[in-house]
């Protein structure tokens, strides 16, 4: 079983929603990205993902895009966050799922990156541009198996394409709760409930829901529809703001442990 | 590889030239560019739109524009005939109305409110708000600060046209920033926007559609080289930034076996990384806004800087039907620098009475540097895709130091 499942499993069993903490690899660089992470598992968090950053972040808002530039400019590349990885896994068992564009891995060498990436110790990887239909029409980009291949669903998909993607879903679906960019929002959409099960009918993946979530309340209200709650934007904005001091891990695991433990609250 | 499938079949239901172009988005796009192909592909077989379309491109458009034989540079460059096909004529002065007002059509069948565009020139922001104001939607156009700089005129004409033009401050400011700024928007309004995309580049069904709306350049140009000279021209020449205007006049000659066809790349300050913009010259193969195509990254897959005097030429990827033309065999594809550009700027201007677009005198410096090997019985065609009068600030800011 892989770690993501059997996370999941484990979760289904104490009855509470798994806390998905995005940070992007590299920011403000790749060794204080490896203390994060430590930190951020240590601060309750049950699954990483990391971020590849890309030069243009088209699904990004301003926050990840930030995020990107700084860890372009500290010299982020796409070895250099394999290696983050191997860093991690030496104090770290949680699930890490990559977030990344497709041409940096393109580039690397498509199923040279995923393996690369399983031997490293990552579990699973969510590409935003490479949907489906084109993974099952270019050979060369067929997912192999050494990660688990998250997909994303949008409040746009409808029916067909629901479940083309829950069809081949695995690890755990990330839906995607507003139309947008990632950013963080003030208040959540009102039918996240509704996709949520309109999901659910279709597959038995674990559903997380993200794009917008930045605070205990909202992720306590997630927690209660959806087996993981996914914060990304208001963990980075902290991590700009504070930058590269000595003392970043411990502060980025203070913001998000009252928000793990409002997800955590929630009985399932 | 693979065999490559006949040129004129192309793209394929998914969007694919060969093993080119494709709908690399988020799941967060995907329906609206469904939606989008399926609006299309019933608009085009509905005669009225087809009829609305035509009436817009003659009466308010312009077309067709006039196949005009430059004698005077015929004459000093000393080889083929060159022929200028006229877009530069077309209202607001380039080619690029051809595709906005084809989309506003589009976005009118889908019940759209808005509508929004990138634009590096400001050609393409300044058609979009055209037809946005002829139709009454409102108006938001993304352009790099650094663009809004060098083509300040055409932003005072947006303006005037009641478009929004939102500075684009990201990375390098310029068309690639500008692109990935209207996506965003467009996944944040995407049930009452349309995109109306510029180039014949993106996800499907863009690069198909854009060139479809083009094609029409090169269907009168090989009418009026034939009323005019009763044969075919040996040589096509456009310039190629995503490429839109170089489809547009090539797809029309593709099954015309003895037309050469030549794309002309932004060469910048020369063939050094991050001083150009020709992908075809140390580019690679990858995937960008869409797309999978040859483009300008680094080892690591990062898109990289770019630079040519042109802004409608500064852009890291080429749209993925010239890809494959290339490969085909069927188009070359070359460069121009900027100082070529400019000689060639100055030389039709003064010579011509016509000044061109500095996006266009790349494809003008190509015609220039290859006429005077050709015989004087050869024809080429260059795609006059747009008037400089919005490069004129620009180019005296380049030139005030040298002697008048």
């Amino acid at each position: 079983m892989t770690r993501i499942d059997s996370l999941f499993a484990r979760l289904k069993t104490e009855g509470r929603a798994a806390m998905v903490a995005y940070i992007t690899g590299g920011d403000p660089t790749l060794a204080a990205s490896a203390k994060i992470s430590v930190a951020l598992e240590h601060a309750g968090v049950d699954i990483l993902e990391l971020g590849i950053p890309f030069s243009d972040p088209l699904a990004d808002g301003a926050t990840i895009q930030a995020a990107a530039g700084r860890a372009l400019a500290s010299g982020a590349s796409v070895s250099g966050i394999l290696e983050l990885i191997r860093e991690i896994r030496k104090t770290c068992e949680i699930p890490i799922v990559l977030f990344a564009y497709l041409n940096p891995v393109y580039t690397y060498g498509f199923s040279k990156f995923q393996a690369d990436a399983r031997a490293a110790g990552a579990d699973g990887i969510l590409l935003l541009d490479l949907p489906p239909s084109e993974a099952n029409q270019n050979k060369e980009l067929a997912s192999l198996s050494g990660l688990q291949t998250i997909r994303l669903i949008a409040p746009t998909t409808p029916a067909d394409r629901l479940k083309e993607i829950t069809d081949v879903a695995e690890g755990f679906i990330y839906y995607v709760s507003r139309e947008g960019v990632t950013g963080e929002q003030s208040s959540l959409s009102t039918d996240i409930a509704d996709r949520v099960a309109a999901i659910r009918a279709l597959t038995q993946v674990p559903v997380a829901v993200g794009f917008g979530i930045s605070n205990p309340d909202q992720a306590a209200t997630v927690a209660a529809l959806a087996d993981g709650v996914v914060v990304g934007s208001a963990i980075v904005r902290k991590i700009g703001e504070i930058g590269d001091a000595p003392d970043l891990p411990e502060k980025i695991a203070d913001f998000v442990r009252p928000i793990a433990e409002a997800v955590h609250g929630v009985k399932r | 590889m693979a065999s490559l499938p006949d040129i004129t079949s192309v793209p394929d239901s998914h969007g694919h030239f060969g093993p080119y172009g494709g709908r690399f988005v988020p799941e967060t796009l995907m329906t609206a560019l469904l939606d989008l192909e399926r609006e299309y592909e019933t608009a085009r077989q509905d005669p009225a739109f087809q009829k609305e379309l035509d009436y817009l491109l003659r009466e308010f458009v312009g077309r067709p524009t006039p196949l005009y034989l430059a004698e005077r540079l015929t004459r000093e460059l000393g080889g083929a005939k060159i022929y200028l096909k006229r877009e530069d004529l077309l209202h607001t002065g380039a080619h690029k109305i051809n595709n906005a007002i084809g989309q506003i059509l589009l976005a009118r069948r889908m019940g759209k409110k808005r509508v929004i565009a990138e634009t590096g020139a400001g050609q393409h922001g300044v058609a979009t708000a055209t037809v946005a104001a002829r139709f009454g939607f409102e108006c938001v156009i993304y352009m790099g600060a650094i663009d809004m700089e060098r083509q300040a005129l055409n932003v005072a004409r947006m303006r005037f046209l009641g478009a929004k033009v939102v500075p684009v401050t990201a990375g390098q400011a310029t068309l690639k920033e500008a692109v990935n700024e209207a996506m965003r928007d467009w996944v944040t309004n995407v049930r009452h926007t349309h995109y109306i995309l510029g180039t014949a580049y993106g996800a499907h069904p863009y690069p198909m559609m854009v060139r479809d709306f083009h094609r029409v350049i090169g269907v009168e140009a090989r009418r009026q080289i034939l009323e005019h000279e009763g044969r075919l021209p040996d040589l096509l020449v456009a310039c190629v930034g995503g490429g839109s205007n170089a489809i547009g006049l090539f797809h029309a000659f593709l099954e015309d076996k003895g037309v050469r066809m030549t794309g002309v790349e932004a060469g910048g300050r020369g063939i050094v990384r991050g001083e150009h913009a020709a992908r075809f010259q140390g580019g690679r193969l990858g995937v960008l806004q869409g797309a999978k195509t040859w483009l300008l990254a680094n080892a690591d897959g990062q898109i990289e800087l770019t630079h040519s005097v042109s802004a409608g030429l500064d852009y890291a990827a080429v749209g993925p039907e010239h890809s494959f033309l290339k490969d085909a065999g069927r188009a070359e594809y070359t460069y121009a620098t900027d100082d070529e550009a400019l000689a060639a700027f100055h030389k039709l201007s003064s010579i011509e009475g016509i000044i061109p677009a500095l996006e266009t005198s790349h494809a003008v410096a190509e015609a220039m540097k290859v006429a005077p090997s050709m015989n004087s019985d050869q024809i080429i065609v260059v795609n006059l895709s747009g008037r400089g009068d919005k490069d004129v600030s620009q180019v005296m800011e380049l030139e005030k130091d040298l002697p008048a």
